[in-house]
């Protein structure tokens, strides 16, 4: 399935600061509702994989997407929590990443 | 657009998730067969599954069990790519019906 690819080829590197895109469109997305608009870090990044949203309507899934491993505090994805020093990890591809300050 | 019916995670009032184990049926279990093999033979993704399962009626989507979820996503699949007719799977359960009486 992935490939992995050495870390200069990605747009974001362990550590990065990136939020999430708000895009709202039909079709197969991997990217869940309630991370939409939320901040977080690159924790890691696992590789480039064929496009669920391509394969789903049956395309070939080109060009691959890089997907990382995004991490978010708890309290900054569902507010006041009773663990607020958890995290949230999430596999988020490239696309729904811009970068954050 | 909005939130789609399969995209829950974080909505309240779902209460806690069910853990117990049961023992699956052997419809279930036949499911599981008709995918696996569906999917060894290039015929599906898992990709295409879950697209299929998102696009269906909300209402009917809810009131599906896990396993009739995926035969109702195998269907629209099998349609989409002319492999089979609604009316033969229809004609198909019909015969069923008739040897075996309403399920």
């Amino acid at each position: 399935m992935g490939r992995a690819v050495s870390s200069s080829s990605g747009k974001f590197k362990p550590g990065d600061r990136v939020r999430v895109r708000t895009d709202d469109r039909p079709g197969h997305i991997r990217t869940p509702w309630y991370i939409r608009g939320k901040t977080g870090w690159i924790e890691r990044m696992y590789g480039e994989f064929l496009n669920p949203e391509s394969l789903g309507h049956g395309g070939d899934g080109l060009p691959k997407r890089i997907l990382y491993l995004v991490a978010f505090n708890q309290t900054d994805v569902w507010g006041a929590t009773q663990a607020p020093r958890d995290k949230v990890l999430v596999d988020i591809y490239e696309h729904w990443l811009d970068p954050a300050a | 657009m909005a939130r789609g019916h399969h995209d829950i995670g974080g909505l309240p009032g779902a209460g806690p998730i069910d853990q117990t184990e049961h023992q699956l049926s052997d419809w279930e279990i036949l499911a599981d067969a008709v995918n696996q093999a569906l999917g060894a033979r290039g015929v599906k993704r898992t990709d295409e599954m879950r697209r299929a399962r998102e696009e269906m009626d909300s209402e009917v989507y809810r009131d599906l069990a896990y396993y009739e979820r995926w035969i109702a996503s195998i269907e629209t699949i099998l349609i989409e790519k002319k492999i089979l007719t609604k009316e033969e799977i229809d004609r198909k359960l019909a015969e069923f019906e008739t040897k075996w009486g309403e399920p």
